[in-house]
């Protein structure tokens, strides 16, 4: 990677391989999922090879997606454990997306918003795990009372319109933050953007103010 | 099968416009009159015959149910249970079962596919297996616990109320067969006229609580029974008492459908709305002073 001198590694290869194939899952177990979400969306098989293609493979889709979410999350929950600073940080998130960074307490490599995120994907991910399988046909569906089916069903569809609204936010932040999306494909960010947006972990990894 | 019924759709399943329905057809119903069925199940047969279905041969489990369940190639099963009365009389319930073609149906509610599930204007709720993708969604839907999902193809298979039958005007096979007059077939409002006379008669014959059995949980069925025991449906194998689409599929292929959308579109714009009014969020300059050695 061609990095200036003075930049600073924020991710590694394997970071970035796991989020971007999680990224790939997302969106294919997304879109596959969402055809069958709405009728205006149904033309959505068409990228999978019809319904009845589209029906088999979305929970494989989704599978892949949970493996690289599990991946990924193993490497980064250390780094996401809300403490007070993060709290304190939360008070004033307003004003951070206001533009006023300066108002809330330095961020470490995660802010307290970055933190919830990583929470409510995780929480987001189990819920779709888990009531994916309860209601997989011809597999595994068969197995539960249909009560639990039909709720299986509804909370997987709750917790999918949770998870494309978070990765909404998450791209969004991405954009809006200019900087780290390079962070996530070439691994490095300047020392500016460390200290504008996680000034802690800035003090932390050069040891300078 | 497609459909033979193109220009009567009265619901399409994952359509949000009008299907077809400029003909309007008279709405039907099938009344199965319970005290006077002998359980002979020559409707099974009629059904299996008339739909060309040979189900594979299964093995006795202990009861007269044979099938022991609705299958794939069984579109109705007689279900007989032995009920004992309080003054310990023993009562042979049998009831002919299947799809009951739901006034408001929690499959084609369920369905996700455009057109896998259509409603003729007539009532008869029908799968057009064609455009069926197999995810059992209608399973889910159903309060009757009726369609069933193929191991062989992954399509779910139900009674057809013999559309194909009815669209040149015969009666459904099940009815033709019935040798006691058990099954009875024509349009909804005389099938509740004759279930009337039934219930005054079985009434005057001591079954105080006799009735008919349309219920208004699903806006009625077009498949209706009229039973001696009115007032406990669920003696008969299980029959729901009150049945009606589950609030979570309402609230599955209800609220939330249109809700999530909107939350998507809100966020959207909420995005590029900050966007235009905050800006990128990016340092001035990069001031690294000249030298700083890189961090790893």
């Amino acid at each position: 990677m061609h990095a200036p001198p003075s930049a600073i590694q924020r991710y590694n290869y394997s970071e970035r391989a796991s989020h971007w194939l999680l990224a790939i899952g997302f969106i294919l177990a997304g879109l596959s999922g969402l055809a069958f979400f709405h009728p205006s969306l149904f033309w959505l098989t068409s990228l999978f090879g019809g319904g009845p293609w589209t029906r088999i493979l979305h929970p494989f889709l989704g599978l892949f997606m949970a493996l690289f979410f599990i991946a990924l999350g193993l490497k980064m929950w250390r780094h996401n454990v809300i403490d007070a600073n993060d709290k304190e940080w939360l008070k004033h998130a307003g004003e951070v997306m206001a533009g006023h960074e300066e108002r809330a307490p330095p961020a470490g490599r995660y802010n307290g918003g970055q933190k919830v995120l990583f929470w409510l994907l995780a929480l987001c991910m189990l819920g779709l795990l888990v009531t994916g399988l309860v209601f997989w046909r011809p597999y595994l569906a068969p197995m539960f009372p249909v009560w639990l089916v039909r709720l299986a069903t509804l909370l997987h569809a709750v917790c999918a319109t949770g998870l494309i609204l978070l990765v909404m936010g998450h791209i969004y932040m991405a954009i809006w933050t200019r900087g780290s999306i390079r962070a996530m494909t070439q691994g490095w960010v300047t020392r500016a953007w460390a200290r504008m947006n996680h000034p802690a972990w800035y003090r932390e990894v050069t040891r300078e103010r | 099968m497609a459909s033979l019924q193109s220009l009567d759709l009265k619901q399409r399943s994952a359509t949000t416009t009008p299907p077809p329905g400029v003909r309007d057809t008279l709405e039907v119903a099938k009344l199965i009159d319970i005290s006077k069925c002998i359980g002979c199940k020559a409707c099974q047969v009629a059904c299996s015959e008339w739909n060309d279905l040979r189900d594979a041969v299964g093995r006795n489990v202990g009861v007269y149910d044979n099938p022991a369940d609705l299958t794939a190639e069984s579109w109705t099963v007689m279900r007989f249970t032995e009920y004992e009365e309080q003054d310990g009389r023993l009562e042979w319930l049998i009831r002919k079962d299947g799809c009951m073609h739901c006034a408001d149906p929690g499959c084609l509610k369920a369905c996700p596919s455009p057109g896998a599930i259509v409603q003729y204007s007539n009532g008869i709720v029908d799968f057009i297996e064609e455009n069926c993708i197999g995810c059992g969604s209608c399973i889910t839907g159903c309060p009757f616990n009726v369609p069933r999902l193929s191991k062989e193809d992954n399509k779910v298979y139900k009674c057809t109320l013999c559309s194909d039958r009815v669209s040149v005007g015969l009666e459904p096979a099940c009815v033709k067969t019935c040798p006691t007059g058990a099954i009875t077939f024509g349009s909804k409002e005389d099938m509740k006229q004759h279930a009337a006379e039934r219930v005054v008669d079985l009434k005057s014959r001591g079954y105080r609580n006799a009735g008919l059995y349309d219920p208004q949980g699903v806006s009625g069925t077009h498949v209706m029974y009229v039973l001696k025991h009115a007032d406990k449906p669920e003696i008969y194998h299980g029959l729901p008492a009150d049945p009606s689409i589950s609030p979570m599929v309402s609230l599955w292929k209800g609220a939330l459908k249109p809700l999530a959308l909107a939350a998507m579109g809100v966020t959207a714009l909420a995005g590029v709305l900050h966007y235009l009014k905050v800006g990128p969020k990016e340092p001035l300059e990069d001031d690294t002073p000249a030298g700083k050695p890189p961090v790893r």
